[in-house]
């Protein structure tokens, strides 16, 4: 009998851990000058520094060192007096060098933390996640692999290799073991994720861009017996590619090894990849072992020895926290928590901002981004923001405050804008989208209400004006819709004596 | 004679794919504990006013900035490639892989 999520806690308690790659936005590589953009056609952006040919000397970009420790200042690091370059030795041909040059026990930042909050029974709750360090390397290759099943190792015959992406500047960020997450393990890991993923926005040095990569998540987990004070071994998963995966991927570690451990059997410690159909994990390589790796001191590249006043600069220069400016934004818009937390995790914060931005009412771009634009972005399975944009939105909204759309109307209009049919005044001028508002021909079609209903009007005019609903009700259909049910009912309730 | 076994150059050998006869890999155990013995003379000479060193110079941050400088071509990157496929270097199956 497995057990599922909620009995897997009961007799475990997990520990996790977790480490951040994100490629820096640099337009150079980290160590020569070849283009980092993305989509170029296959090995046109190499040169002899990252195809590793003999006799070649990789210089360090500066931004990209300017852009590692900003990261670090924002993660409360100390940003370490001396910091040097390693060689991480390995045999695998998606590095041509046959090493990685990465950071070994010198990183350029160490001992800093994140504070995330998630929502919990007891409400919400801090979790401060502390960061052992943040190191810089480079990105490697892509491998394409050929026969057996499409693009995977097993069976493959053999490999192709792209260099374009092998020495783009990547920033490693590894947390210590998060204390006390216990069940809310897998919201501790997305919300840390998330956090960060906002910061590295605001300070402009990555794309963060989970589906492309350029921001990667590894969990490690590992569980052990409640009360027991030891630790399991773990486990690395990778291939973790959004924020949902994320979560997903930490509890389903936690109920695979939880059931391995209940049948018998070892947890192995052991590099797995993320499923995203399955949503489980699938055992990777088995990694070389740390010593395997015989990091030593890159001889071809220089130590760095960040000048102090510099890093008094960067920190000065700082943008403020996102967790700041939600708090700022908060209060602008006099938003409850709960709305607050919907945008938040709806991943759509920055556009409800920009909305508001072009004049809308805070409340109302909330409620079309969260509903009718969220709805339809779900059916389509793509991002809200994709379909439409906040110019839009804005534009929609002022049109409705001006009573020249209903709400009804405007889903219309959002619909339209959706199919490709052009800006919303191009949709609302091809679909005949405008409010029927002058009051001749909206009396026409009282008339016709109130003659088709002659009990009904009766009933108003002695005073009962609930009864007005079905009259209203019928002058809308008649209208299909186009008419402003506020003004119906005023004109409607003007010419049976109730006004 | 500092101890390296013959099982660790093996291990060694392995993660650098060097194939080694037995021969060899005895030969090499013996070799290596030789040289690591006199480098460890070093160690002796080394006092603690002597800090590690990695570098023959004293230097330090010498960075370039970001800029983007004309990259070889496909045709000059793959032409010292023993094999190719698709603009891609062509690389035989990958060893030790599940
Ligand atoms: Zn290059």
């Amino acid at each position: 009998m497995a057990l599922n999520y909620d009995q897997a806690l009961e007799k475990y308690e997990p520990t996790l851990g977790l480490e951040v790659h994100v490629e820096l936005n640099t337009n150079s590589k980290m160590f020569c000058g070849c283009a980092t953009e993305f989509g170029a056609s296959p090995n046109t952006q190499t040169c002899p520094v990252c195809l590793g040919l003999p006799g070649s000397l990789p210089v360090v970009n500066a931004k990209a060192i300017e852009s590692s420790i900003r990261i670090g200042l924002a993660l409360n690091c100390s940003i370490t007096p001396f910091s040097r370059f390693a060689r991480k030795n390995y045999f695998y041909p998606d590095m041509p060098k046959n090493f990685q040059t990465s950071q070994y026990d010198e990183p350029i930042c160490v001992n800093g933390y994140l504070d995330v909050t998630i929502d919990t029974d007891e409400g919400p709750k801090v979790y401060r996640v502390d960061i052992e360090r943040v190191h810089m390397e480079e990105d490697t290759g892509k491998s394409l692999h050929v026969g057996g099943a499409t693009g995977r190792i097993h069976g493959a015959e053999h490999s192709l290799l792209d260099y374009n992406r092998a020495g783009i500047p990547l920033v490693e960020i590894v947390t210590r073991i998060i204390p006390g997450t216990d069940k809310y393990a897998p919201e501790v890991a997305r919300a840390y994720v998330a956090e960060l993923r906002d910061i590295l926005r605001s300070l402009g040095v990555s794309d963060v861009k989970m589906e492309q990569g350029s921001l990667r998540c590894d969990a490690n987990l590992s569980i052990s017996p409640r009360n027991s004070g030891t630790l399991g071994t773990r486990s690395e998963t990778k291939n973790v590619n959004s924020l949902r995966s994320v979560e997903r991927a930490v509890r389903g570690e936690i109920i695979r090894q939880a059931n391995r451990l209940e049948s018998g059997e070892r947890i192995i410690q052991e590099t797995r990849h993320f499923q995203e159909e399955s949503g489980e994990t699938r055992s990777g390589r088995s990694k070389e072992t740390a010593e395997d790796y015989r990091y030593f001191p890159e001889p071809d590249l220089l130590p760095i020895v960040a000048d102090p006043a510099w890093v008094e600069e960067l920190r000065v220069a700082l943008p403020v926290k996102p967790s700041i400016r939600r708090k700022k934004l908060q209060e602008a818009w006099g938003v409850p928590d709960k709305e607050m937390a919907a945008m938040i995790n709806a991943e759509l914060l920055d556009t409800v901002e920009e909305t508001v931005a072009l004049g809308a009412e805070p409340t109302k771009a909330r409620s079309w981004w969260l509903g009718e634009v969220s709805r339809l972005a779900n059916e389509k399975s793509v991002e809200p923001t994709s379909l439409i944009q906040p110019s839009e939105i804005a534009e929609i909204i002022a049109l409705i405050a001006a009573g020249e759309l209903t709400d009804k109307l405007a889903r219309q209009v959002v619909e339209g804008v959706i199919n490709g049919e052009g800006n919303p005044s191009m949709v609302i001028e091809k679909r005949g989208l405008k409010v029927v508002s002058d009051d001749s021909s909206l009396m026409v079609a009282i008339e016709a209400a109130i003659a088709s209903q002659p009990e009904t009007a009766e009933k108003v005019r002695s005073g009962n004006i609930p009864a007005a609903g079905a009259l209203i009700g019928a002058v809308m259909k008649a209208t299909g819709g186009q008419a402003d049910a506020a003004k119906v009912r005023e004109l409607l309730l003007k010419h049976l004596g109730q006004a | 004679m500092a101890a390296i076994s013959r099982e660790e150059v093996a291990h060694l050998a392995r993660l650098s794919r060097i194939e080694m006869t037995d021969a060899e890999l005895d030969h090499l155990a013996s070799e290596m504990g030789l040289i690591l013995d006199s480098v460890s003379k070093v160690q002796a000479v080394a006092d603690q006013d002597i800090p590690p060193t990695s570098h023959a110079i004293a230097m330090q941050n010498v960075m370039r900035p970001d800029v983007v400088v004309p990259s070889l071509t496909n045709e000059e990157t793959l032409s010292g490639a023993p094999a190719r496929e698709e603009d891609r270097f062509k690389v035989p199956q990958i060893l030790g892989e599940e």
